[in-house]
């Protein structure tokens, strides 16, 4: 599905909380259809708030975010429900119901679809399990689909979450720091499932991460985000030890992972596979 | 693109246990309809909506007279200081019971561990089970059949009343005094014993300054409920509220109910406020 | 381990024991006080003597009487009733248990304001203001009409049904139902509005509406605290069933008032077991299903 024009279009977003907290300072962005897009950027930085104005859970204060050439302002109750329904988001944890078995977490992706009745019947007797049988095996934890969420570790649930994306099908995918609380060896993979998936499928990709790393290695464009501003928006190889560091300056802990061996080698970054199609 | 690993399991193997576990409550639920003689049809036929709107139209506008009120004013202190007796009586019974109730006092857990087991069973395990069972008993009769039954033996007015919120209460104190007691971190309380302090000792400085808090809230909980209770108990003749809602009734005097409802509505909430905010403070 | 005069003269003179601290415990004393007061007070209102309770006459009194309820009267006829009346006892407090969850829950669902105007399934979109208003009016007329249906106690909605309906289990049934459900009404609105908020954002970021959310992110997080109420509720409910017939409203406690005021002390006594088998029994029950279930 093409769609002509920037998938994204933000212009001077702003966003003030209630206690007067400016969390997002004017962020202008434009992200491509099919785009993939790394964010990074100290912790208190603004990223979370920019992903939720981002999937609709929050309105700006100020400013303008366009959404493949719709201005997402003065929406009507069951159109903003079709432009969330078209994205789809990964949080970083508790973003599950542990009570529920995986099947019904994972067909939740469907609400945005499904009449309520619907909803209700599929709670009893889960509707189109077959769907979400596929979407656990496209994460690797087929045998977990009658399980109950809370008995599956951090790693298997956030899995979990992808699936439930997969069963979305949305055009944009976000994903806010969905390795964080995962062990490196599962972050990896999660990063590249996303990836891939977001490629085979020419689905706009958004990531916040944590990890420096993790994004010069797996993302061709990579913006910083500091204070609530844009830092720098530029394509990884064009990413220098001085614009981290400036990107970083201030933050102690965060810091520390910028720390690299004396000659300079992104040892992650070697170790990447590069996006098919892409030169290194 | 890993294939497909296995083939696509069916549903978790369901057992017939709850199907016929929910069968069974559905037999059980229509022998109650039809015990119970539920009928909704009965709301509408007959008198029955006459007399709603009788009592709806006798009842408003309440009888807000000052002579009325005046008379009032005595059985609604009465009520207050039934529920205060009441649950003061309460813990004078539930607090001993409840003691000699908590398993980890009377016979088991580190307190006990090196004393000789007749020791343990006639001085530990008999009164803990008496105790139990008195609990129990106490607990299980409503406090209106308490009431009733105090009526009998010792008249009529405050007194059953009191008696009756003691006794019924006391064994739900008692109860939920010895689950407090009995869940409290023992750590403390084996470290205190390592260190050579005496049973009492234990108990003073290890048990209790746990406890207290709980115990406290709780009885302030029971004591909302306490001037709910001594409010109705009054309809069987204990005093207070309930026996001048009961008079106004039997002369279908319903503005008059009304406006005993609302005194005990501000009752309720008075002691609700008062407890609450209390038991805030405790928690704090 | 008391300090030697060498020790305390070169010890700096900043290391003096410093003062207990006090204004904490002005308020601790007077709330004490007045709860003393309360007590005193109280106890000369209800005209109660102590003495009279602990002395000869109180204490014999009330010994004659319990003992004259032995032996319990174990006749046929009156075993046939107790029966019948502990199973219609156990029938009103199962029925009206049920009944008060179906009216508690759409009443909390209605009284929630996470679901109908705060919270983070509102940030996205401000509500109209005439929109607004009315949930407000919404969640608070929720509110308040559990706020009268479980401050109204079960036995004057009993005397209330009896009067409109006539004697019987049934008013028993309902008057039970309205007051638990506005108790329990209030306990889910709490429950309710305590869940994790995270899940059913998520949940609004697929596009789903409220109603999905509630049935895939609401429910199924509260429904155990939910059950665990209930249950709790119908071991209170079996006690009260007792009482209301009383006022005429079936089971245990009609046949209770018949045999007091006919002064039949050792049938009052088999009703008295009848009624502790029950509640025992319901007790257990109660506890049984919150293991397996929560």
């Amino acid at each position: 599905m093409t769609v002509p024009g920037p998938e994204y279009e933000l212009r001077e977003l702003k966003k003030v909380f209630a206690d007067g907290t400016v969390a997002v300072d004017g962020i202008s962005l434009t992200v491509g259809a099919g785009e993939q897009v790394a964010v990074i950027g100290p912790s208190g930085a603004g990223k979370t708030t920019l992903f939720r104005l981002l999937n609709l859970t929050l309105r700006p204060t100020s400013g303008s975010l366009g959404i493949a050439g719709l201005d997402m302002a003065g929406l009507s109750d069951q159109a903003l429900r079709r432009q969330r329904q078209r994205i789809g988001t990964i949080y970083q944890q508790h973003n599950l119901v542990g009570r529920l078995r995986v099947v019904h977490n994972v067909l939740a992706g469907n609400l945005g679809r499904w009449s309520t009745a619907r909803a209700l019947a599929s709670l009893w007797r889960p509707r189109d399990s077959a769907a979400a049988w596929r979407a656990l095996v496209q994460v690797g934890i087929p045998e977990k689909l009658y399980a109950r969420t809370d008995e599956l570790s951090g790693g298997q649930q956030q899995r979990v979450a992808l699936a439930r994306v997969l069963v979305q099908d949305p055009s944009i995918i976000l994903a806010d720091e969905p390795v964080s609380s995962v062990d490196p060896s599962l972050a990896m993979i999660i990063v590249t499932l996303l990836r891939d998936v977001a490629h085979e499928s020419r689905k706009t990709l958004l990531m916040n991460l944590h990890s420096v790393d993790l994004a010069l290695g797996y993302f061709p464009r990579i913006v910083g985000v500091r204070d609530g501003r844009i830092h720098f928006d530029l394509a990884r190889d064009q990413v220098t030890e001085e614009l981290l560091r400036g990107l970083y300056a201030g933050h102690r802990d965060d810091e520390l992972q910028l720390e690299r061996p004396p000659d300079g080698l992104n040892l992650l970054g070697r170790a990447c596979r590069p996006l098919p199609g892409l030169a290194e | 693109m890993a294939e497909p690993v296995a083939h696509f399991p069916a549903s978790p193997s369901k057992s017939a246990f709850p199907y016929l576990l929910g069968a069974g409550f559905l037999a059980v639920l229509a022998g109650s309809l039809y015990t119970a003689q539920v009928d909704p049809r009965r709301l509408f036929e007959g008198d029955a909506l006459a007399n709603a709107a009788r009592f709806l139209r006798g009842g408003f506008p309440p009888d807000l007279s000052a002579e009325f009120l005046g008379q009032m004013i005595r059985p609604a202190v009465e009520t207050i200081q039934i529920s205060v007796v009441g649950t003061l009586f309460a813990v004078l019974i539930g607090l001993p019971l409840g003691l000699l109730a908590t398993s980890s006092l009377a016979w088991s857990g580190i307190l006990h561990e090196r004393r000789a087991a007749i020791g343990r069973w006639v001085l530990g395990f008999l009164p803990y089970a008496v105790a139990r069972g008195l609990l129990s008993v106490f607990r299980s009769v409503p406090e209106y059949v308490w009431a009733f039954m105090f009526v009998r033996a010792v008249g009529l007015g405050a007194f059953p009343g009191v008696l009756a919120i003691g006794v019924a209460y006391g064994g739900m104190l008692g109860k939920v005094y010895s689950e407090i007691l009995e869940g409290v971190n023992p750590r403390p309380l084996e470290t205190l014993q390592a260190a050579g302090a005496s049973k009492l000792g234990i108990v003073l400085y290890g048990l209790i300054p746990q406890a207290l808090p709980s115990l406290v809230s709780y009885t302030l909980y029971r004591w909302e409920c306490a001037i709910r209770a001594s409010a109705i108990l009054g309809l069987v003749g204990a005093g207070g509220l309930g026996q001048q809602i009961e008079l106004s009734m039997r002369f279908f005097k319903f503005d008059e109910v009304v406006t005993l409802l609302g005194m005990l509505l501000c009752l309720v909430g008075a002691v609700d406020f008062v407890s609450g905010r209390l038991r805030a403070r405790l928690t704090r | 381990m008391r300090l030697s005069a060498r020790e305390t003269a070169t010890r700096p003179q900043t290391e003096t024991v410093p003062p207990r601290p006090s204004g904490h415990d002005h308020h601790g004393w007077l709330a004490s006080a007045g709860f003393v007061a309360l007590i005193v007070w109280s106890y000369r209102g209800t005209g109660m003597d102590l003495g009279q309770l602990v002395g000869p006459k109180g204490l014999r009194q009330i010994a004659a009487y319990v003992g004259g309820l032995f032996p319990p009267d174990l006749s046929w006829t009156t075993l046939r009733d107790a029966g019948i009346g502990a199973v219609e006892t156990f029938a009103i407090s199962l029925v009206g248990s049920l009944l008060a969850v179906g009216i508690a829950v759409p009443l909390a669902l209605l009284g929630a304001r996470t679901l109908l105007y705060r919270g983070v399934l509102f940030e996205a979109r401000p509500l109209a203001p005439g929109v607004w208003a009315l949930r407000i009016g919404i969640s608070a007329g929720a509110k308040a009409l559990l706020s009268l249906l479980r401050t109204i106690p079960e036995i004057l909605w009993a005397l209330i049904f009896v009067f409109m309906v006539g004697l019987g289990p049934f008013p028993g049934v309902l008057a039970l139902a309205l007051h638990t459900g506005g108790v329990l009404g209030k306990l889910f609105g709490e429950v309710i509005e305590d869940v994790d908020s995270r899940p059913l954002e998520a949940l609004q970021a697929t596009g789903a509406g409220r109603l999905r959310i509630m049935l895939y992110g609401i429910l199924p997080q509260a429904a155990p605290q939910f059950v665990s109420y209930a249950l709790y509720r119908w071991e209170v409910n079996i006690r009260a069933a007792a009482v209301l017939g009383f006022v005429g409203a079936g089971g245990l406690g009609q046949r209770i008032h018949v045999t007091i005021s006919l002064f039949l002390e050792h049938q009052l006594l088999t009703l008295i077991l009848a009624i502790y088998a029950m509640v025992t029994l319901v007790d257990a029950l109660s506890a049984y299903l919150r293991r397996r279930m929560v």
